[in-house]
């Protein structure tokens, strides 16, 4: 079945891609991502994918945007200030309903930022980034594993809703070295008969374009994305509970900081604080309804959402919350990893003015 | 037909009988019949794909029975070149103004000749934006008055108009520059045949084929398509001389 290895974040997640039978990759170098584009330059003779280091990350989404076309499996990646730079692209992308896979390598912002993990593109990733109506399918990984695993899922998820798909990652998690498992070849490759491949005498033309010059035409192509977002909604939201059972305390927490909070949540319950974890694992959709559900529970005395930001997760947080229980934030910026200490200590901060045993 | 009657002339098949966008007399709506009479010719209908930007070409797609893409403003290197990487056994084009190509999408432009992209740009070069209603291009001749430059092109404040064939020949892995206008009856068979070797050379992967248009805008020249015809041959072409500035050496 699958093979371990001691790899890189960045270096599985570029092997699983392959994996995944990506058929072309445009990349521009950016540090903390680098090691995508170099393992992909790097085994690129021993497989029939196409490479191209581009001039910008402009002009590599909209190679995306060409090869997607095309009816080709294809991906980009980058980090944070390449990300911006993509916008546009990603707008067309979703708008055209093009399959594809970006990876967004976090690091500390804003600006030029540092190089150092973060979270501060959650917002950019979750609620639009580029122009209009419209969402990407967004996945959080959490650990090498998850690099490979969610990379594998995501052109599973693109082909099948024929829509860009990201994964949210940073950083620490881009280059830290952790077992893995590799997956054997993804053989699924759907026929894409919209594909431009030459119009044959067979079939009517294929257009592919975002332009709707009549706003009832536009209109209609809003709500044909609506509907797709609505039925992703309905049967795509995945997240994951921590030592939830009887806690009183909810660590909310996506990727990294998911990790963090574990050994915060462990400290705590050595100590007899009973703590758990709720983590989204796609950003978008936002588990909602499951985290209301948790708000809704006895035991639940309140949320604390742990980020590498100035507090961006925390308003859906509050958003699913909806009232029921105080949610509280600790977050660290530019490039800071909180430490599960300083965590473990806020919460005793909270627990204390709350008036928790 | 007619009993008695010959046919001599039709509109090419893969030219889709609809009502065009382009201004009377605009140039484009000759591109485009003779680029689709190229793909009757050349049968390559089944094996060409296009691709469209931002501009007057953005509605295209509409008017030629071909597999196409409409780009972002500038990113029409970019597509074809994704395009073709993936199909490198198809025809692609791109279909670019001057703001598109010289201006906003330069980038792109240069880094896909540079690359040797074997796709065929096809360079409508008016020295105007004339979707956006008239305004200064990177190719508005000096002292050429648009809505943007009303006191006419100042080169000390805006540069001098980009010679983009002149400029991209000189890229090894170009393999054929040609900058041609369809002002009269002949310089339009010389622009079908630019582009029928252009395609020709594309289908053999010699790099990239660039042919540039040197165009007209009545609308946005603001007069009328005969003067426009003047205004090409008496100020654009002595700027923007027509000729084949690279070809492929035999082999």
């Amino acid at each position: 079945m699958g093979e371990a290895k001691l790899m890189k974040g960045n270096e599985a997640l570029a092997e699983a891609a392959i994996r995944a039978g990506l058929q072309g990759y445009f990349g521009y170098p950016i540090t903390p991502q680098s090691e995508v584009i170099e393992y992909l330059a790097r085994e690129e003779p021993k497989h029939d994918y196409v490479f191209i280091q581009v001039e910008s990350e402009v002009a590599a989404i909209n190679m995306v945007y060409g090869a997607a076309g095309a009816g080709a499996r294809v991906m980009t990646t980058t980090s944070s200030p390449g990300f911006s730079l993509m916008q546009e692209g990603i707008s067309y992308l979703a708008c055209g309903e093009l399959p594809c896979v970006l990876v967004n390598v976090v690091r500390g912002g804003p600006g030029l930022g540092t190089v150092q993990p973060g979270q501060g593109d959650y917002f950019q990733a979750v609620k639009g980034g580029g122009h209009g109506d419209y969402n990407l399918i967004v996945l959080g990984p959490n650990s090498v594993q998850e690099m490979v695993d969610f990379t594998v899922l995501a052109f599973k998820l693109a082909d099948k809703y024929l829509t860009p798909v990201m994964l949210l990652t940073d950083g620490a998690i881009g280059q830290m070295m952790e077992k893995v498992v590799l997956p054997s070849r993804m053989e699924y490759r759907p026929d894409k008969p919209w594909a431009t491949t030459g119009k044959t005498p067979d079939r009517e033309r294929n257009i592919l374009t975002t332009l709707f010059i009549e706003p009832e035409e536009m209109e209609k192509r809003n709500l044909m994305l609506q509907k797709k977002y609505t039925n992703i909604k309905d049967n795509e939201v995945r997240f994951e509970e921590y030592r939830t059972d009887d806690a009183e305390i909810i660590i909310t927490a996506f990727g990294l900081c998911s990790r963090i909070a574990k050994k915060t949540i462990d400290m705590g319950r050595d100590a007899g604080i009973k703590l758990g974890l709720f983590r989204p694992i796609t950003l978008w959709p936002f588990p909602y309804d499951q985290l209301e559900n948790m708000a809704s529970r006895d035991h639940v005395k309140f949320f604390i959402s742990l980020e590498m930001n100035a507090g961006q997760m925390v308003e859906d947080v509050k958003l699913a919350v909806c009232g029921k229980k105080p949610v509280h934030f600790y977050g660290r910026m530019g490039g800071i990893i909180p430490t599960p200490d300083e965590v473990y200590e806020k919460i005793k901060q909270h627990r204390d003015e709350g008036g928790l045993e | 037909m007619r009993e008695g009657y010959e046919l001599i002339y039709e509109r090419p098949g893969p030219l889709l009988s609809t009502r065009m966008s382009f201004c009377p007399g605009c140039f484009h709506s000759t591109v485009h019949k003779i680029l689709m009479e190229l793909v009757q010719e050349m049968d390559i209908q089944d094996k060409i794909v296009g691709v469209c930007p931002v501009g007057c070409s953005v509605f295209s797609y509409n008017y030629l029975d071909i597999d196409m893409q409409e780009a972002a403003h500038g990113r029409a290197a970019a597509v074809s070149t994704g395009i073709k990487r993936m199909l490198p056994d198809r025809i692609v084009f791109s279909y670019q103004g001057d703001g598109d190509l010289a201006a906003i999408g330069l980038a792109e432009t240069l880094h896909a000749c540079n690359r040797g992209e074997n796709f065929t740009f096809i360079f409508i070069n008016n020295g105007i934006y004339g979707m956006t209603g008239g305004q200064m291009a990177p190719t508005t001749l000096e002292g050429q008055k648009t809505s943007t430059s009303p006191y006419g092109r100042d080169p000390s404040t805006t540069g001098m108009p980009l010679k983009m064939a002149e400029m991209v020949s000189q890229f090894d892995r170009v393999a054929y520059v040609e900058r041609v206008s369809c002002d009269t009856p002949a310089h339009t068979r010389k622009t079908k045949k630019a582009l029928k070797n252009a395609f020709e050379y594309q289908i053999l992967g010699l790099g990239t084929t660039f042919i540039e248009v040197a165009s007209n805008c009545p609308a946005g020249w603001k007069c009328t398509p005969e003067e426009s015809l003047d205004w090409v041959k008496e100020k654009m072409l002595p700027y923007f001389p027509l000729g084949v500035f690279k070809k492929p050496e035999r082999s």
